[in-house]
């Protein structure tokens, strides 16, 4: 008797799975064992270009990574490109989300067009940005910027990773502006008139009502935004080429260097392994505000 | 309203068009050299007032853009079917009648879609190197299915969740399976979740360059990487350039913009509606 029940429920748990294992073996084997292998290649030092050179190397390609300078390089870059891009987007994000959540003249077209930049395919961005924009030659922004003395200004050579961050924060103020605006708009207007009737003035009732509510948004999208930038590499594929020097080299463009112009497997690898590490620390934040968030929506 | 409240609402507005003008205005000069000529657009000063043709928008069409177009679609959708067709079935799992450790593989699906892609480029492109599977667009079409798989179940199970839960109950007594349930309750139900899982799918895809510039060269290059070939345009091909900029962000724009109100939900997987 026991047994048939056990059976039955144990059908059942396979009848609720079922549904569920054709995505489940699909993500597994197409992430998870390519991850498995970038680990396993981490110790090998082996060159594309050199047959025969598949030989176990231990931690030489880690210990490589420590000492060598285009790494440090390239972690530094990720991290400031990163902390710049989503900084100043969440700031502007946040200013032109007050603005469309007040009382303004063609407020539907402004949202449609605001979102233009983060629809706009990357390479394309970059390209149009460079050529027609920063180009100090042909540029529009040169030609504007020349009454000022500041003659033909080669952006794109003189400050390139300004001109990265820039083009990037233009890509990611219309995401963070999206979330934080849904944000202000889940805020009940009442309240903010109660505290204006309390005599609350704009900064008051901004850091005191506004800013509280909104920041599991700005949260939000500060976390997802920099796992999406953490990955930069079209921008800088197009804009910059990594360069001049290793100015601009990030991680996903140094792995791009060193697997397919060096065609050193063992080291890429490496290179794969940290920015796995770098990405799950920000990662375990982004989740836990992710479902945070999934709760307060459960709750209500 | 007051004077002085219309007063803040044009001081407001005027602010907002000015940061609006700024942000949209790189799109407008991109669509203003692509009606341009070739003279015109790599003038000094910059033409402002010309006469549009589509002379450049021809040139693109008429050359060698079709194919990566075409590549690209052809990813784009088939990768956004899979997920559609795997992602629903899972999503049902995880909500209507969820498995045990549901919390679990909710956590297990996504967080492989914030495993940076540099971790499992090499072996990839290995693997497609020895199985002939280098410049196949299948190939990238089933690797955008691992992308955009995550947030496709996240997204329909927010959607799942909003289902009445009686209906299934009552086709259940009715003896309805899950086959049944999915194509008469589930499909007419959520077809805005299924829009805007569609609608992410598509901008991911076919916007993404990371691995397409690494695994396809030539057959199954997307438009993306017909782009690249202007890198190095020195002055010569900008009406050109931006025509191709223009033709190759056309779907997502559009796409974008006509479903506007799925975009922010598709973005946060659902948190955020």
């Amino acid at each position: 008797m026991r047994a048939s029940a056990a059976s039955v429920f144990g059908r059942e748990a396979w009848r609720r799975r079922l549904p569920l294992l054709p995505a489940f073996i699909y993500i597994f084997l197409v992430t998870q064992i390519p991850f498995v292998l970038t680990v396993y290649y981490s110790f090998f030092s082996w060159n594309l270009l050199k047959p025969g050179s598949f030989q176990f190397a231990g931690l030489q390609n880690y210990a490589d990574l420590l000492t060598n300078e285009s790494i440090r390089t390239a972690v530094w870059n990720t991290v400031l490109l990163t902390l710049s891009v989503i900084a100043i987007s969440v700031v502007l994000g946040l200013a032109v989300a007050m603005l469309l959540n007040s009382e303004v003249f063609g407020k539907g077209l402004m949202r449609t067009l605001m979102i233009a930049p983060f629809l706009i395919m990357p390479t394309a961005g970059a390209l149009i940005w460079k050529d027609t924009l920063l180009n100090p030659l042909f540029g529009l922004l040169p030609y504007l910027l020349s009454p000022f003395g500041l003659g033909r200004v080669d952006f794109v050579n003189q400050f390139p990773m300004v001109a990265v961050v820039t083009v990037e924060v233009w890509r990611w103020t219309p995401f963070m502006m999206l979330i934080i605006l849904a944000g202000l708009q889940s805020q009940n207007p009442e309240i903010l008139e109660a505290a204006t009737v309390d005599g609350a003035n704009a900064i008051q009732s901004f850091r005191r009502i506004t800013l509280p509510l909104v920041r599991p948004f700005i949260e939000l999208g500060a976390l997802l935004g920099s796992l999406f930038v953490v990955q930069t590499f079209d921008t800088i594929f197009m804009l910059t080429y990594g360069g001049p020097g290793e100015d601009t080299t990030n991680i996903p463009f140094l792995l791009y260097l060193v697997a397919f112009q060096g065609f050193n497997i063992g080291q890429a690898s490496a290179i794969g392994v940290v920015a796995v590490i770098m990405t799950t620390i920000v990662a375990t934040f982004a989740l836990r505000t992710l479902f945070s968030i999934f709760q307060i929506e459960a709750r209500r | 309203m007051d004077a002085a409240a219309l007063r803040n609402k044009i001081v407001k507005s005027a602010l907002g068009w000015v940061v609006i003008f700024i942000f949209f205005f790189p799109v407008l000069w991109m669509w203003l050299e692509g009606l341009k000529t070739e003279p015109q657009a790599a003038s000094t000063p910059p033409t402002i007032f010309f006469t549009p043709t589509l002379q450049e928008f021809q040139t693109v069409l008429s050359g060698d853009f079709p194919p990566y177009f075409i590549n690209s679609a052809t990813a784009s959708l088939l990768s956004t079917l899979l997920v559609l067709v795997l992602g629903l079935p899972a999503a049902y799992a995880l909500s209507i009648r969820p498995v045990k450790r549901a919390r679990d593989a909710l956590f297990f699906f996504i967080s492989t879609r914030f495993l940076p892609f540099a971790a499992s480029l090499v072996p990839l492109y290995l693997l497609a190197r020895d199985l002939q599977l280098l410049d196949n667009v299948f190939a990238l079409a089933a690797i955008y299915t691992t992308i955009n798989l995550p947030l496709g179940v996240w997204l329909l199970r927010s959607f799942l969740l909003e289902i009445p839960h009686d209906l299934f109950e009552a086709a259940r007594v009715d003896g309805a399976g899950f086959g049944n349930e999915i194509v008469r309750i589930v499909i007419p139900l959520i077809a805005p979740g299924l829009a805007a899982t569609s609608l992410i799918c598509l901008i991911f895809s076919w916007n993404e360059f990371f691995y397409a510039v690494n695994l396809t060269s030539s057959a199954a290059a997307t438009a993306p990487l017909f782009l690249v070939s202007f890198i190095s345009g020195r002055g010569l091909f900008y009406a050109k350039l931006a025509a191709a900029a223009t033709l190759a962000s056309l779907p997502v724009l559009l796409a974008g913009w006509i479903a506007q109100k799925q975009l922010i939900r598709g973005l946060t997987m659902g948190a955020v509606k």
